[in-house]
């Protein structure tokens, strides 16, 4: 395959930064999106230029380290991680734009590499459990209905790639703080905590500068691990419903 | 900051007023569009006059009126606070974006057909609502009683072909604007559940069809009967 990279290319956080077009010739199919990058940037360090810098880290789905906008989509055209995105699902002599995740909360700090540290600011403020220290806890110690283990375990598949904001008109981060309070209210051992948590994590998520969710349902359409918008309706119960109840002032 | 402001500052505070505001004006939307059925009844309006009268004077009307404007009100401030907070969480955007394919069109510009509406709400209550209250509009007797003569009022207006258009296209605003609201609000409420949710998206889809198509029947029965 022949392509077109339309890249966008940033030297640093302060640099304003523009779109860059890189031919690049001899492309597999089979190759995955981040090999096809590998290729471009191994040509531009022959030449002397400088590389593309981007995000990957596990290069399996599960990490979520990975996060491009390629044509207009977080992820690309199919609804997975960047790196399972391979490059059947574009055609020979395709121009292919690929920008980085877009929004007040997530700055680019150099070409498609974002600050995503405000997800973990958000899990700071409260997306933990409190737990006994000691011997590990027998299986089943605590029973949990499978039906609700369910509900959580569909929430803590969130990987925290940060596709839901970069999909969202209004960059909202509701999908991932709703996914990380859901996956502890559901279960036994975040009772301790829950009230609180939802408040202080709404907090964060609010001093972060995301924006509002307006119920699009983009996020969930672009999420690569298929989190739904349900959560976003149970966070705003468990938010509701602590701050009429909590003994937070 | 006492904890009732601190949680309508907050993004899903603000995002609660949107939802119980705008559940308030479908409530209101309803009570409207079935009230004025009667221009239907063929009786000369005697029973919309009677209505719009009862509409005036009615105390407990007049306590839901106010909340009806309260609500406008409110529905409009907080979107355009929260428009511009959402607008300010992506200072640069996308070269290219898809948005097509992952979202409905309604949903996308709600605040665009917010304004559209707001715009409408604006003429049409300086139309009969002013006029009704303050306007020097005929009188008419039922029995012993005098009664203002809105039916004449509103048959005057949808005489003129450009009334009817706006008033017609005005609905097909409102309809993709609830087309989103409805089923959004409830979101917000936090009420989405396997077990209801597809009623709610169901009502919600005929409810965007048929009280606008109601609205916008009433001009044009006017306009091609009279």
């Amino acid at each position: 395959m022949k392509l077109t990279l339309k890249i966008w290319r940033q030297k640093n956080a302060s640099d304003k930064g523009g779109f860059a077009t890189y031919p690049v010739d001899h492309v597999s199919k089979d190759m995955s999106f981040l090999e096809m990058l590998d290729v471009l940037n191994e040509n531009l360090t022959e030449k002397g230029e400088d590389p593309v810098h981007f995000d990957h880290d596990c290069r399996e789905g599960i990490c979520g380290t990975c996060s491009l906008y390629i044509n207009g989509k977080p992820h690309g055209p199919l609804q997975t991680t960047t790196c399972q995105l391979h490059m059947r699902s574009f055609n020979d002599g395709e121009t292919i734009t690929i920008e980085p995740w877009r929004a007040k909360a997530f700055p680019v700090l150099k070409d498609l590499v974002v600050d995503r540290s405000a997800f973990d600011r958000i899990i700071q403020a409260g997306g933990y459990v409190s737990v006994n220290t000691g011997g590990v806890p027998d299986a089943n110690e605590i029973p949990i209905p499978k039906t609700v283990a369910d509900l959580a375990m569909d929430a803590a598949q969130c990987i925290g790639c940060g596709a839901c904001v970069a999909a969202c008109k209004n960059a909202s981060a509701m999908l991932f703080t709703s996914a990380k309070i859901s996956q502890l209210a559901l279960l036994p051992q975040g009772q301790v905590e829950r009230k609180t948590r939802a408040e202080k994590m709404v907090a964060q998520m609010d001093a972060e500068g995301f924006g509002a969710c307006t119920n699009t349902g983009a996020c969930e359409a672009e999420c690569p691990k298929g989190i739904s918008i349900t959560n976003i309706a149970r966070m705003n119960r468990e938010y509701f419903s602590a701050v009429v109840s909590s003994e937070n002032m | 900051m006492s904890w009732v402001t601190k949680t309508l500052k907050s993004t899903l505070g603000r995002k609660l007023v949107m939802a119980l505001t705008g559940l308030f004006l479908i409530l209101f939307l309803t009570g409207h569009v079935s009230g004025n059925l009667l221009l239907f009844k063929g009786d000369g309006g005697e029973a919309f006059n009677m209505y719009a009268k009862f509409m005036t004077t009615n105390p407990i009307v007049k306590i839901l009126s106010y909340l009806t404007y309260i609500s406008v009100i409110g529905h409009v401030i907080y979107s355009i606070a929260l428009g511009q907070l959402n607008k300010s969480a992506r200072p640069v955007g996308y070269a290219e974006s898809k948005a097509s394919t992952n979202s409905t069109w309604a949903s996308r510009n709600m605040g665009v057909l917010g304004t559209i509406i707001l715009l409408f709400l604006v003429g049409h209550m300086y139309s009969f609502w002013y006029q009704m209250h303050w306007g020097g509009i005929p009188t008419v007797v039922y029995g012993t009683e005098e009664y203002k003569d809105l039916y004449s009022v509103v048959q005057v207006a949808f005489q003129q072909t450009w009334m009817v258009a706006l008033y017609v296209i005005a609905m097909g605003f409102l309809g993709f604007h609830l087309s989103h609201g409805f089923s959004s609000a409830f979101q917000t409420l936090g009420l989405n559940h396997v077990k209801y949710s597809p009623a709610i998206k169901a009502v919600g889809k005929f409810y965007c069809i048929v009280v606008p198509v109601l609205f916008a029947s009433m001009p044009l029965y006017i306009y091609f009967t009279s």
